[in-house]
């Protein structure tokens, strides 16, 4: 993402709507600026505020005016005065940022459409955790830290040493050399993302296990980490065997996304999948 | 991403915020599904959603890509759910928001009556959800539980701010702007639906829930800063 230096005014809106904080007022050419680095290239700015299309020269003026009368300009915070964002063509590697910050995109570099997939989700009809399985999905950066693929490597790394194996339908796996070793193209280790989620399986007895390996590589990294625990309940709509394991573990189990077991298979035999969405 | 999953707050907080998603699998029931995301999404309008939406093109209140200058006297914040169904033109996933468990659960009876063959999620606390699922006759298939944030939470803001911005699971809402928000109720320039308002347009997908906005807003001007 650019900013143009002859529309914007600085009015200083944009510089809150960065869920990164990337976008600051440079002083010495008093025109919003986009610390490149740090921009992940998820869209907020552009998709996420109005525009009006007003007159740069004007706007500049009478924000002048204003300013020596110390009048405060008040306008609405969501909104771009100027139109003055111009996205840009990127490539390879800084297309990842998008793929993994812009949910709206599909994922372009990996071939998987957004930045996780079905988890459980869809379970009911996918069969992708069974009665005896636990599915994690481990999520680097959210909420508004960000996240470098090196980190994301850390955990990945440590994972494949404990043996088990990574959703293969994912746009993190997608990105790895090797997953036997965890390994992440060593082309993507320094760009930053706004959040990326691992997923693996294992069975419930390793539960424990792997919680306590992702709080050892959690000390390592310089971001935030959500954990998401999947699992099947049982006959009767119950699960009584995860939670007890995540409470002794000390956690406060507040909120969940349950299933509730509508859907079914509809799709005729022998016929290719159309293009499913980002996945929530 | 795990989108509605991890919203900061304790259960008590969840108390009118019921998210129902519709989804389908790929290559299991993908073919022919659009329209039953929009029957989903048509179904949901006789309980009152506060919200809703889908994650290509966006929740019920969106950016205006031409805004009249005089918008700043007179800007219309009237949810648009008609446009949502409409605009729904590719297989992606649908959400409806409600603000009461009453609302939740008929509609979640209706959409099992409806039998769509896609696969249905409430994302709530926990209890709201097993409550949801016992009014509509449902037996839980799956349960996604959240364990919230680890790691460095120290670059993470006040727990205000972090109900607000988490509201939009793609990370789309600034702490900052949040943050923001809260500021200007409590100085008084807007109002917290005002502040609800504009966030709610950020949020790419329609889960943000602008009732659970304006109540966190409400409370937190009176709140020691």
């Amino acid at each position: 993402m650019r900013i143009s230096a002859e529309r914007c005014v600085a009015c200083g809106n944009c510089t809150y709507v960065c869920p990164m904080g990337a976008i600051y007022i440079d002083p010495v050419i008093r025109r919003a600026t986009i610390d490149r680095d740090e921009c992940v290239e998820c869209y907020t700015c552009l998709n996420g505020m109005s525009q009006e299309h007003l007159n740069p020269t004007l706007v500049r003026a009478l924000r002048r005016l204003f300013s020596w009368f110390r009048l405060r300009f008040d306008p609405e915070p969501d909104v771009c005065p100027t139109a003055a964002f111009e996205p840009e063509e990127l490539t390879w590697p800084r297309i990842v940022r998008r793929a993994f910050s812009d949910p709206r995109v599909p994922h372009e570099s990996t071939g998987v459409e957004g930045r996780g997939t079905e988890e459980v989700k869809t379970n009911d009809v996918s069969g992708r955790i069974q009665v005896g399985e636990v599915g994690f999905t481990i999520e680097f950066g959210r909420p508004g830290v960000g996240v470098r693929f090196w980190e994301i490597q850390e955990m990945t790394r440590a994972l494949a040493r404990a043996g088990v194996h990574f959703e293969r339908r994912n746009p993190v796996t997608t990105l790895m050399k090797d997953t036997a070793t965890g390994d992440i193209r060593e082309d993507l280790l320094d760009e930053k993302i706004l959040s990326a989620i691992v997923e693996i399986k294992v069975p419930v007895e390793r539960t424990e296990e792997i919680i306590r390996l992702v709080w050892e590589i959690e000390k390592r990294i310089d971001t935030v980490v959500s954990l998401g625990v999947g699992t099947r309940c049982d006959e009767r709509g119950e699960e009584n065997v995860v939670a007890p394991i995540l409470e002794r573990l000390g956690y406060k189990l507040h909120r969940a996304k349950t299933n509730t077991g509508l859907g079914r298979v509809t799709n005729e035999p022998a016929r290719e999948p159309e293009t499913v969405g980002a996945a929530r | 991403m795990t989108n509605t999953l991890h919203r900061y707050g304790d259960a008590e907080s969840f108390r009118d915020d019921y998210v129902v998603f519709a989804m389908c699998c790929r290559g299991k029931n993908d073919q022919g599904a659009l329209p039953k995301l929009k029957k989903f999404l048509e179904m949901a309008l006789e309980f009152k959603p506060v919200n809703l939406g889908d994650a290509r093109h966006g929740g019920a209140l969106r950016p205006c890509r031409k805004l009249n200058p005089l918008v700043h006297w007179r800007r219309d914040n009237t949810p648009d759910f008609r446009a949502v169904i409409d605009g729904l033109d590719t297989i992606t996933t649908a959400a409806a928001v409600f603000d009461n468990r009453e609302a939740a659960e008929a509609f979640l009876k209706k959409v099992r009556e409806a039998d769509l063959g896609l696969s249905i999620n409430i994302s709530t606390s926990i209890d709201g959800a097993d409550q949801c699922c016992h009014a509509a006759g449902i037996r839980r298939h799956s349960v996604g539980y959240s364990l919230g944030f680890e790691g460095k939470t120290e670059k993470l803001p006040e727990a205000d701010v972090l109900m607000l911005s988490t509201m939009c699971g793609h990370g789309m809402i600034a702490h900052s702007l949040a943050r923001k928000m809260v500021d200007w109720v409590k100085e008084g320039r807007r109002t917290p639906e005002q502040a609800a308002n504009y966030l709610t347009r950020f949020c790419s997908c329609g889960v943000f829930n602008p009732t659970r906005a304006r109540r966190i807003l409400e409370r937190a001007r009176s709140k020691r800063s």
